[in-house]
């Protein structure tokens, strides 16, 4: 297994990517999933060969096109449903604490 | 009793759906505990319906092509009112206020559905050990796994608690467990399944697809799930391929090649390392009877399939983080308290997701960051581009492709949960069918050194699911 020192990915690195996806790690954690990372950037090294400056990207495999439907209108009223499997709710909304940190 | 000849069976009034669940669920009762298959058996539910089938059949009715046929549905498809987990504690709970298209499309083929299916946390993983609910092992052997992430689906088929299963497949999750478990698999063409009502992993890989005993099974439930449906925009326009009336075609000028990249050995340079060589073995005499069935088989080369792996555990893990950014405490199941709006996020996301669905988002998070966005995820999108290139190429000599499905039998419960880039050494032949969008499937073709089952994978371009099928027959046919 890579050691946390690995060039490629840092525990800086790890504990940076982990607050952006609203992940808490332990010191414990943090060294792990490091290694971890790592091992897979360092397999991810093999792309490294390739000449692909020529080459377009591909992020699905059949051209993707707009789909309309037609504008008629229906009777989905799924809301207390939805509001129901939420877990706080309050007045027909979604609950959540203050996003700023101030008191409400 | 195959899923077909039971339905035909329910239809003509010579056995009662009930009968049939009955059957199913006390093999269920009998067998459960040792191989967990399920996080949820809909026994009171599955009563219910096969009685409202026998009623309609009783009453001059046609419930369809799969009349009381049970099926175990893996436990990301969302059921409505019933439980969907995904494997994960964060979706503990939480009952979707819809049905998933491949779910409606089974109530009116007159199926069953029979329960959920234990798997890999959001479907990351190749073993099912990943689960929140702990491990469903091999009913081949209780000390392997059953291979991941549709390792439920895969392990009540192979146990007898369900003559047919849905799973998904990102980058192999329904035929590697296929293979391990000594079933049919198939991942069929991306977007001839709705995806409309399934979590989503990785958006432009994911497809839903059939697992059975027999090949004929398999093709019997993706008609019934496949066809276009107006609720995901990339689901393809045609109709579901018919595939149970080319099943007996045979391969007779067939022109069928095995992947020299994907069968390993010491005298392959350009190949993927650890293909086990009795599984390689069992390739080629699959190759062999195929060729004795009237097809021409030779050595194809698809050069970039050997970086399908490192460019997929980039791209899969990009979406993943995308996807899963939508469990957040707010909408629905699981909320661990915080003082503000991201601590509540924080605490919840910490708390209900496992290590691996961990180490994937954050591998996704860094591949799409500011300044590495180009060196991995650009790259990867590449090579992806190079790996549909390469099938286009083969496939302008070849009518289908073959390849191990897996690189080794089951392996032991416990093995490689400590180590994830040997974990993910389990999809390398399955990967690429997945990058490049095209169908391919899994086939139980005799067993390895240890007596457990090896699975040949037969690709097609494309849509051509109905070539793919008659060859898999073939096989089927030929098992030694």
């Amino acid at each position: 297994m890579t050691s946390p020192e690995n060039p490629r990915l840092s525990r800086e690195d790890v504990a940076h990517v982990a607050d952006l996806a609203r992940l808490a790690l332990t010191d414990d954690e943090l060294d792990a999933f490091t290694g971890q990372l790592a091992d897979v950037l360092d397999h991810a090294a093999d792309l490294d060969a390739l000449d692909l400056d020529d080459v377009p990207p591909m992020a699905n495999p059949f051209p993707l096109v707009n789909v309309l439907r037609a504008d008629e209108p229906g009777n989905d009223d799924v809301r207390a449903e939805v509001l129901a499997a939420a877990p706080s709710v309050e007045d027909g909304r979604f609950r959540v604490p203050p996003v700023l940190g101030e008191a409400p | 009793m195959s899923a077909r000849s039971t339905a035909a069976a329910v239809r003509a009034g010579e056995r009662s759906a009930l009968s049939v669940v009955e059957e199913h669920l006390a093999a269920i009762d009998a067998h459960e505990d040792e191989i967990h298959a399920f996080n949820l058996v809909l026994a009171d539910e599955s009563l219910a319906r096969a009685e409202e089938l026998d009623r309609r059949i009783a009453d001059g009715g046609d419930p369809g092509p799969l009349a009381g046929v049970p099926v175990a549905l893996k436990d990301n498809l969302c059921t409505r009112g019933i439980d969907t987990t995904c494997g994960s504690r964060i979706l503990e709970g939480w009952r979707p206020p819809y049905d998933a298209t491949a779910v409606e499309r089974l109530a009116e083929a007159g199926a069953v559905v029979i329960g959920k299916t234990n798997c890999d946390e959001f479907a990351m993983g190749s073993s099912t050990e990943n689960s929140a609910f702990g491990p469903t092992l091999n009913p081949l052997d209780t000390s392997r796994v059953p291979g991941g992430s549709s390792g439920g689906s895969a392990a009540a088929v192979a146990a007898g608690f369900a003559p047919l299963a849905l799973g998904s497949d990102t980058g192999g999750s329904i035929r590697q467990p296929a293979a391990l478990c000594g079933t049919v698999g198939v991942k069929p063409t991306y977007g001839r399944v709705s995806r409309y009502g399934l979590v989503a992993f990785g958006s432009s890989l994911d497809q839903i697809g059939p697992f059975a005993a027999t090949v004929e099974d398999a093709a019997l439930l993706l008609e019934a799930i496949g066809g276009h449906d107006p609720r995901d925009s990339t689901s393809i326009p045609e109709a579901s391929p018919d595939l149970l009336g080319v099943l007996g075609q045979g391969v007779e000028g067939l022109r069928i090649g095995i992947i020299s990249e994907l069968m390993g050995g010491p005298d392959r340079a350009a190949s993927v390392e650890g293909i086990a060589d009795d599984v390689r073995a069992r390739v080629e005499q699959a190759a062999e009877a195929l060729a004795t069935a009237g097809a021409t088989v030779e050595h194809a080369s698809v050069p970039s399939t050997i970086y399908g792996l490192s460019a997929y555990y980039l791209i899969a893990p990009a979406e993943a983080s995308s996807n899963l950014a939508r469990f957040d405490g707010v909408r629905f199941g699981l909320r661990v308290d915080g003082d503000t709006a991201p601590e509540m996020n924080t605490a919840t996301r910490t708390a209900g997701f496992g290590d691996e669905v961990k180490r994937r988002i954050m591998l996704g998070t860094y591949a799409l960051s500011a300044g590495y966005y180009d060196a991995y995820y650009g790259r990867s999108q590449k090579v992806r581009t190079l790996i549909q290139r390469d099938f286009a190429r083969a496939y302008e000599t070849f009518d289908l492709l073959l390849s191990p499905t897996a690189p080794t039998t089951a392996f032991p419960v416990g093995e490689r949960t400590d180590d994830p880039m040997m974990m993910y050494l389990a999809d390398v032949c399955t990967i690429p069918s997945n990058l490049a969008g095209h169908p391919s499937m899994s086939v139980p073709f005799g067993t390895g050194d240890d007596g457990l089952p090896v699975g040949v994978q037969v690709l097609a371009p494309a849509l051509d699911e109905a070539t793919m099928f008659r060859a898999a027959a073939v096989l089927e046919g030929a098992t030694p």
